[in-house]
């Protein structure tokens, strides 16, 4: 009798054991964002949604916001906000229009020294580093709470990027220059001239397989560490479904792309950014001592850790990323205007509470903030598609930012 | 026969998987005061609040009978209109406002909907003459000491007409002379017909003051003893509490003390709000490799201004003398050079100071110490992990895996993991600021042979802490502060808790003479 009971409720009972040990917070937003792109999937009128063209536009249409949101991640975690990046990415593009345009233009920019795009664009990014320094300066060592000082920064320096348009747009940037916001790894697919592969971007291939080996490879690594060390891992079903689903993800999406135009180098960039930067957060001490300082500052204080010093990194480092997004803005504008990076600082910090952050710091991931910016992202894209207006668009996001964290509130109470 | 004014009958409270309170009976007479004594996580807590309405009638079972009426309190505000009043551990003070604003907040005195402050600062020196405070009333509370905001608490509590006072742990952040004056105030209460319950660690307190006390342990009512006829002492409630005799509250000590190891010369500390207050006041001290030295002194002596301003100068300005480590001279500017240095410091507020209290078990061990766990510049979490685990088995930390969320521990647990924290940075020398603070008695006793063990490894340590008996109980040698000067140094042999009071109340013009 009881067997037969048991097997009748086997299955469910089972999922039910297995799913136990699954962080529901941390999945939830991630089941989100595929639930998302399945609705305008249906909705889009033809599935434009996704369409080669369409995956290759959500890409680079949202890495500037998702560059920002790295480094606001790791600002809010220190229990600091930074309202100026919008603004400082402004003033980057336009100084960048200084270092890399400027001298290519005819009359009355002669003077300047004509400087290879590359170190243009360094020198952009070190303009960044020297802003976030300003602010970190008064920040950390001054002791003015960032929301002061940034809220000045958004001020100052949307006023110098006006100084240095002088009230017109700066532009064309040189192609090559442009590259990293506007172009495409092998765009005439010379590769797969070589290969054979003509359809198909070969080199978005390759990098996609390598892709996905990688990260099955880092998965298996990862919890089998764990596992040596005889820590509690995820139910091993729910490993696999997960680890399939991101691999699939991400086949998918590379697949589309090399119908396209093939891998945007933003993407490249932005790989090559979250590795780093999840990396920082989790395995550096100065990720730990950022989290340390979120959680508690008096104890952090008297663990020995140099508070100011790690503050005032931390904008230096919002400030390169700011100037790197204000790049990727120009290159992909190919102009820079006063208007640019209007409300980036809005978006980016969304991404990162819709991303799991906590208001009063001490939580969030890089990961997190990048599925929070790209469910914003497909959000906008969707509802372009489909010709809904700026103004439900709006609503809709707003909507969709509360709900976001009200989930997260609850889902805290509930685990009490 | 007096009568009852609080019958709790047959209480009981149950959370998902756990019974908090089984069938639990109190009956308070009018008019006396009524300890109620457990180990942390007993039930005290969850009975109180079931009492003052913070879970609301029909989230238990059982009866609530106040002054022969039964009630059904659906919030707090339920209880305090029929004169319950809870003041808790915390306090429920809002900083900035005065004293009179605090007194009479969510309460105010109003005349045509406008509050009417000359009638509010009135009715407040009234009932602050009553506590016994003489401030001026329009002092924001952030301006005085704890043990007056304590009272403060309890001119709040007047003013709403109580007449059952509960207070939960009153005296855990007093001093002894803040303490004795609670405590008097209690007793003048009693005399003009209040009742209270008092929740308290502190048995002394307990076996001075109260009438009755009820032993509560894993949610049950163990016993209910009155105090008079039974002439009970600290002894027979600890027995109540653990469930077993504990004739020793201390691990027996048998030192092996060698050379000098930590030593501090003439050390002065001005405070960073008033450059011309003398915090610590030319104190010299030194504790040996294996010997645990006591630090006495009633709070605001000096005590953790002396510890934090030695540790790397994290407290206090125009700081002078010299710290002597193994007889080397030590030039401290940060909490980091203090550390690498060879000196650990655990504070006696670990919540506010010691502990990330969202973050887990591990994370918060490995702080201090990163760099052991860190190779090429990558920390190595499972590393982490292992060393957190043996911890949890040594330091008999009560929690599921070193991956549980510190906030969610127990007091006792948490003060383990902050000396988990300490100890593994290896010093030379560990100062335990309050390390007993607010934890139960069976902890308590661990926590004692943890220290033990620090010092039969060799190691100095520095205990703080404003418990006599704690430091008579543990230590080879106790130093008294009072108002920033060491005013005596006590060997073992000559302990009596007389002779270091004496020492601990020393007024600055005696110690000087």
């Amino acid at each position: 009798m009881s067997k037969v009971s048991e097997k009748v409720n086997g299955p469910i009972d089972n999922l039910r054991a297995r799913l136990a040990g699954v962080d529901l917070r941390q999945n939830a937003i991630f089941i989100a964002l595929l639930a998302l792109i399945a609705l305008f999937a249906i909705t889009s009128p033809g599935h434009t949604s996704i369409t080669p063209d369409n995956w290759s536009n959500l890409v680079v249409q949202n890495g500037y916001i998702l560059v920002l949101a790295i480094g606001m991640v790791m600002v809010i975690i220190a229990g600091h906000i930074d309202l100026s990046v919008g603004s400082v990415a402004c003033f980057i593009g336009a100084a960048a229009g200084i270092l890399a345009v400027r001298p290519l233009e005819q009359h009355g920019w002669a003077w300047l020294p004509k400087i290879p795009w590359y170190v243009a664009l360094l020198g952009a990014i070190l303009i960044g580093a020297l802003v976030g320094m300003w602010q970190g300066f008064w920040i950390a060592y001054v002791g003015i709470p960032a929301f002061i000082v940034t809220l000045a920064g958004m001020l100052l320096f949307r006023g110098l990027a006006l100084v240095l348009l002088q009230s017109t747009n700066i532009g064309p940037y040189p192609d090559s220059f442009r590259l990293i916001g506007n172009g495409f790894v092998d765009k005439a697919n010379e590769l797969g001239g070589v290969l054979g592969v003509k359809n198909y971007n070969a080199a978005a291939l390759v990098i996609t397989a390598v892709s996905v080996v990688a990260l099955l490879l880092q998965s298996f690594t990862t919890r089998r560490g764990r596992i040596r060390y005889k820590q509690t891992v995820e139910p091993r079903t729910w490993f696999f479904v997960k680890n399939i689903i991101l691999a699939t993800m991400i086949a998918y999406v590379g697949f589309q792309l090399s119908q396209a135009n093939g891998i945007p180098w933003t993407l490249v960039l932005l790989v090559v950014l979250v590795i780093i930067y999840t990396t920082v957060m989790k395995k550096t001490t100065f990720g730990r001592h950022i989290y340390a300082i979120g959680g508690n500052l008096h104890a952090a204080v008297l663990s020995g850790i140099n508070v100011r010093r790690v503050n005032f990194w931390l904008f230096v480092n919002m400030g390169a990323l700011a100037a790197l997004s204000g790049v990727l803005v120009v290159a992909r504008l190919n102009y820079a205007v006063p208007k640019a990076g209007d409300g980036f600082e809005l978006e980016a910090i969304s991404s990162v509470f819709i991303g799991g952050a906590s208001v009063q710091g001490g939580v969030g991931t890089v990961t997190g903030s990048m599925v929070g910016g790209m469910i914003q992202g497909i959000l906008g894209n969707g509802m372009n598609l489909n010709s809904i207006g700026t103004e439900y668009q709006m609503t809709t996001k707003g909507l969709v930012l509360l709900l976001a964290v009200a989930f997260d509130v609850w889902s805290k109470k509930r685990t009490k | 026969m007096t009568e009852n004014i609080l019958e709790m009958k047959n209480i009981t409270m149950t959370f998902p998987g756990v019974k908090a309170l089984s069938d639990v009976t109190l009956n308070v007479e009018r008019g006396e005061i009524h300890a109620i004594c457990g180990e942390n996580g007993a039930g005290k807590s969850t009975l109180m609040k079931v009492l003052s309405g913070v879970y609301p009638h029909g989230t238990y079972e059982g009866d609530v009978v106040f002054e022969n009426q039964s009630v059904a309190f659906h919030n707090l505000r339920d209880s305090e209109r029929l004169g319950i009043v809870i003041i808790h551990q915390e306090l429920a003070l809002s900083p900035h406002l005065s004293i009179a604003e605090n007194i009479f907040l969510n309460n105010e005195i109003k005349k045509n909907g406008l509050v009417n402050w000359n009638k509010t600062n009135q009715e407040a020196q009234i009932l602050m003459a009553k506590v016994g405070l003489s401030e001026d009333p329009n002092t924001p509370v952030k301006n005085i000491g704890v043990g007056k905001q304590q009272l403060v608490e309890i001119a709040k509590a007047l003013s709403k007409r109580v007449k059952l006072l509960i207070l939960d742990e009153p005296t855990a952040a007093l001093n002894d002379a803040d303490s004795e004056h609670l405590l008097d105030l209690l007793r003048q209460f009693k005399s003009q017909g209040l009742t209270s319950i008092i929740i308290s660690h502190k048995l002394n307190e307990i076996a001075a003051i109260a009438d009755k006390t009820t032993i509560i342990r894993d949610g049950q009512v163990i016993e209910t003893l009155d105090m008079k006829k039974d002439s009970v002492d600290q002894e027979r409630i600890i027995k109540g509490m653990v469930g077993r005799e504990m004739n020793n509250r201390y691990p027996s000590r048998e030192p092996n003390i060698g050379e000098e190891i930590f030593r501090v010369e003439d050390w002065t500390v001005h405070h960073p709000d008033d450059k011309a207050r003398v915090v610590v006041d030319h104190a010299s001290l030194n504790v040996r490799a294996g010997e645990i030295v006591g630090l006495a002194g009633i709070m605001g002596a000096g005590r953790t201004e002396f510890a934090r301003s030695v540790f790397g100068r994290s407290w206090g300005i125009d700081i002078s003398g010299k710290v002597f480590l193994k007889g080397k001279e030590l030039q401290l500017k940060t909490v980091s050079d203090a550390i690498k240095a060879g000196i650990a410091y655990s504070t006696e507020d670990r919540k506010r100071f010691g502990l990330n209290l969202i973050d887990d078990i591990k994370r918060n061990i490995s702080l201090a110490s990163l760099d052991q766990f860190t190779k090429r510049g990558l920390v190595n979490a499972n590393e982490e992990y292992k060393v957190a685990s043996e911890y949890r088995t040594s330091m008999n930390i009560k929690a599921p895996s070193p991956n549980s969320i510190v906030g969610k521990l127990s007091g006792g647990n948490q003060q383990k993991v902050v000396l988990s924290q300490w100890i593994n940075v290896n010093p030379d020398i560990l100062i335990l600021d309050e390390p007993t603070r607010g934890i139960d008695v069976g902890a308590k006793y661990e926590i004692y042979t943890i220290i033990q063990e620090l010092a039969a490894q060799g190691k100095a340590v520095l205990v703080i802490s404003s418990e006599l008996s704690e430091l008579l109980g543990i230590c080879d040698r106790v130093y008294a502060i009072a108002e920033g000067v060491i005013t005596g140094e006590v060997e073992r042999k000559d302990f009596s808790p007389e002779l270091l009071m004496k020492y601990m109340t020393m007024t600055k013009e005696a110690t000087h003479v």
